[in-house]
């Protein structure tokens, strides 16, 4: 399976800027609080098991512990999982449908009752099959699962319909935190506004939209960990104000992303004092035509707006002022699964020579009368990097002859909006935590399979394309059949053209050390391996 | 004076009926819902089930008209819901946002009058003359200059100079704590915020000020009284600026009321946790039971202030009797 550690040493296409001193060589230094931002006003709850937004995660992530998980010193790895709570990352069995966890001993809630099998197997039922009147906002990544059972207080046993490489990708979902069963069962909702968890700091207190702090959990089951004595995360959805907070240090660092303006004057006001991590982000914007509006019916038509696209050129250009940089398709840059350069240079919207496939653009669009053609792009009311994207793609469109207007707005209506199929064509997002191509690229399947895919198309080619790629447990094979998905949705039937990737750009303090990059704002979260070099 | 309180009380019931029904009606025309907007936060993928529950969750499902009785059942009960983002009760949400926002309203204020009616009488007093001149600079200045880029530059400001002298830059602390709590730093995180929103607010005030004792100033009673011997300062003091307050209470008063709720882009700016931040995030996120609560309170407040501005009316002019 492509997801063990035998391909960890594929490295992720990350262009990192490491910080100085931030490989850690030196010792960890125990001690200080870590004061960092959080770039939104507040999550809706602290229930990681029912929200969706980061801002549950950067506020209530160091509460918690989980089974599995990206390696904290190796977060960047597409194809590497750890444990947290189990002992031993196990060897499926029963032809790839049985995964055995032993669980951790000795581990302890914030409120000293222990932590065994029970509350893991309980937790994850939750997850997979939430109860009536409880809400899991993830289900569908676990579509594989049959059954979960703890025969013991040390073992949770996964049992799979088929044998899934997706499984363990979605396993290490960093929202699923483990949870007291004794707790679930008097209140099924308490975790939504409280916190008690098993992780490496212990509550202490919260403001809505004002601050969360903990302090160090001196019962944590990772020996020496963690090495800060408390954290303070406030939440400030403004960036200026969170950029004035780190050059003044008031805060040490945020750890969604800053576009590079900002980057550029924190480097050029900080100096040395402040430094930054850099990489691909598992996040993208997406074009999505209306395939039941006339003429994006035509996949000529589909097929034109990709030509018309200069990613390769355009890409570089961009990234000098948005939050994106590297081109891809429908697979994050870096996984195993991923296409390469010359692959991705046979599909429309990615040829080398622009010239000639804008040529094809305006041919095409001729060829299906629609020379000249006027329509509405529907975006959201986010400038990062939503507009940028958008203003650049109509002024590409603009090349071959189309007359594109920029209709923005804000997110409800942008959603309500896709859901009801009433626009031409969307600038779209896509925004996963843990690389999981075989999940992930779901998103380009029809509605009538996946309701979240909003090009309004039936197409049945294209699940029978996704369906043997799941099934297909040879590495090899599995990497062609995503060739085959891959080329049908972007090139034979220009479903969505898929836009260059989001760029992610922490910058931090100096003495910050022990925390690395990942390819998602979702990961290595728990702070537990961070210190300061105070 | 008493029957005229009342009155004034049972009419703001309809304007409060009004209000409750308007921005009923207009949060429900927008597309979208809390629900679509909490579940897509993350990562785009909407899981159907999880969208369903919500909806039941929070009566989504239910006809309109059944919503807005319930709101309004609700509301004569004192009880102004749940807010459907967070879960918590709406009163306790804004009742954490409010005493920020009173605090910054209230400092302003008084950085306002405190600015304004000196000057704006002074202008007025010396109309034409150099310092006339300074202080209509000043005001026009203050009227033409959103507070939210003197808030930005202030920071700026402050954080450059700090730097310049220290090598470090300093700027104020960004999380708010309660001036019992401790009054020096409570001091320091509002004072910015409080002297960006004061500065307009006191050109506005010293503008009306200038223009009402320019207006006083020129009555037969003024000349009356000159003619009378009396002191130049008790024909100012007493006979004038008293008449002239008339408007600019008025105009106080509106002012007052508009920012409780209206420091939406100076709280973002400072980051403060208050009313106005409160506002938007419940529009943003088509949170319907605290939209509705907030606009409540703003419209109760606007009752409150216009009353008791009229009640100063009073004190300020014998004339004006109620009965």
């Amino acid at each position: 399976m492509y997801v063990r550690k035998r391909l960890a040493a594929i490295a992720l296409g990350v262009v990192a800027a490491i910080a100085a001193g931030s490989a850690g060589a030196e010792a960890p230094k125990r001690g200080g609080t870590l004061t960092y931002m959080i770039p939104a006003d507040a999550p809706p709850s602290l229930d990681g098991h029912r929200e969706t937004t980061y801002a549950t995660v950067h506020a209530a992530a160091p509460f918690y512990s989980v089974l599995i998980r990206v390696p904290p010193d190796n977060p960047s790895s597409t194809t590497e999982f750890v444990c947290d709570l189990c002992t031993e990352m196990p060897k499926p069995t029963d032809g790839g449908k049985t995964y055995t966890f032993k669980i951790r001993q000795g581990v302890k809630f914030h409120d000293g009752s222990p932590l065994t099998a029970q509350d893991v197997g309980d937790s994850w039922n939750r997850i997979v099959f939430p109860p009536k009147g409880t809400t899991s906002a993830r289900v569908t990544f676990y579509a594989m699962v049959d059954k979960i059972e703890v025969p013991d207080d040390q073992t949770v046993v996964f049992k799979l319909k088929y044998p899934a490489s997706a499984f363990l990708p979605a396993l290490a979902d960093p929202y699923s935190w483990i949870y007291s069963k004794k707790i679930l069962e008097k209140d099924p909702h308490f975790y939504e506004q409280h916190v008690m968890g098993s992780g490496p700091f212990r509550f202490v207190s919260y403001e809505i939209g004002q601050s969360i702090k903990g302090e160090r959990n001196p019962d944590y089951y990772h020996e020496g960990q963690p090495y800060l004595d408390g954290f303070v995360a406030l939440f400030a959805p403004k960036q200026s104000v969170r950029v004035d907070a780190i050059r003044s240090d008031r805060a040490a660092m945020e750890f969604r992303g800053l576009p590079p303006s900002a980057r550029d004057e924190l480097a050029k006001e900080g100096g040395k004092d402040i430094v930054f991590q850099e990489s691909d982000w598992n996040c993208g914007n997406i074009i999505t035509p209306n395939h039941k509006k006339k003429p994006f019916d035509d996949v000529r038509v589909r097929r034109a707006l990709a030509l018309a696209i200069d990613q390769w050129h355009g890409a570089p250009a961009l990234a000098k002022i948005a939050n994106v940089r590297t081109v891809g398709g429908i697979v994050f840059p870096g996984s195993p699964l991923a296409a390469t350069k010359d692959e991705l240079q046979q599909m429309a919207g990615y040829w080398p020579d622009i010239e000639k496939s804008r040529a094809e653009a305006k041919r095409l669009l001729k060829e299906a009368g629609a020379e000249g053609l006027k329509f509405e792009l529907l975006n959201r009311n986010v400038d990062q990097p939503y507009k940028f994207v958008g203003t650049w793609v109509i002024g590409e469109w603009k090349k071959i002859g189309l007359n594109v207007e920029q209709k923005v707005v804000p997110t409800g209506p942008w959603f309500s909006n896709m859901r009801g199929g009433t626009f031409d064509v969307v600038m779209e997002a896509n925004c996963i935590s843990v690389v999981n191509p075989l999940l992930d690229t779901g998103k380009y399947l029809p509605a009538k399979v996946f309701p979240e895919n909003y090009g309004q198309f039936d197409d049945d080619k294209s699940i029978e394309l996704y369906d043997k790629m799941q099934t297909e447990t040879d590495p090899k094979k599995q990497r062609d059949d995503m060739r085959a998905y891959e080329k049908h949705t972007l090139d034979t039937m220009v479903h969505s053209i898929v836009l260059p990737y989001w760029y992610r750009i922490v910058p931090m303090r100096s003495y910050v050390q022990g925390w690395k990059i990942s390819p998602s704002h979702y990961l290595n979260q728990d702070l537990a391996n961070i210190w300061l070099e105070k | 004076m008493y029957r005229y309180i009342v009155t004034r009380l049972l009419l703001a019931v309809p304007t409060l009926v009004g209000a409750a029904a308007l921005v009923f009606v207009l949060l429900r025309l927008i597309p979208g819902d809390v629900c679509v907007i909490r579940l897509g936060a993350g990562g785009m993928h909407v899981d159907p089930t999880a969208l369903a529950h919500c909806r039941q969750e929070l009566g989504l499902n239910d006809p309109i008209i059944a919503q807005f009785l319930d709101f309004l059942g609700s509301y004569l009960t004192f009880d102004f819901g749940t807010s459907m983002w967070s879960g918590h009760p709406v009163t306790e949400e804004i009742g954490k946002r409010l005493p920020v926002s009173l605090q910054i309203a209230l400092m302003a204020t008084v950085i306002a009058v405190l600015i304004a009616i000196p000057l704006g009488t002074l202008s007025a007093l010396k109309e034409n003359s150099w310092l006339d001149h300074i202080v209509r600079m000043v005001a026009i200045a203050g009227i033409a200059t959103p507070s939210f880029w003197l808030g930005i530059m202030s920071l700026v400001l402050v954080l450059d100079i700090t730097y310049l002298a220290t090598g470090k830059a300093w700027m104020p602390p960004i999380d708010f704590v309660p001036f019992w709590q401790d009054p020096l730093r409570n001091l320091s995180i509002v004072l910015l915020p409080a002297i960006t929103v004061g500065y307009r607010y006191s050109a506005v005030t010293m503008r009306m000020t200038r223009s009402a004792m320019l207006e006083v100033m020129r009555e037969d009673y003024i000349r009356t009284a000159r003619a009378k011997g009396l002191l130049e300062q008790i024909v100012i003091n007493r006979h004038a600026l008293k008449n002239a307050l008339l408007p600019v209470v008025t105009l106080i008063g509106i002012e007052f009321a508009f920012l409780i709720g209206g420091l939406v882009v100076t709280e973002q700016v400072f980051n403060l946790n208050g009313i106005g931040r409160l506002f938007v995030l419940a529009v943003q996120n088509q949170d319907n039971v605290l939209t509705q609560a907030l606009t409540m309170l703003v419209v109760v407040i606007f009752v409150v202030t216009n009353l008791v501005v009229d009640l100063l009316y009073a004190w300020l002019d014998p004339r004006i009797r109620f009965s």
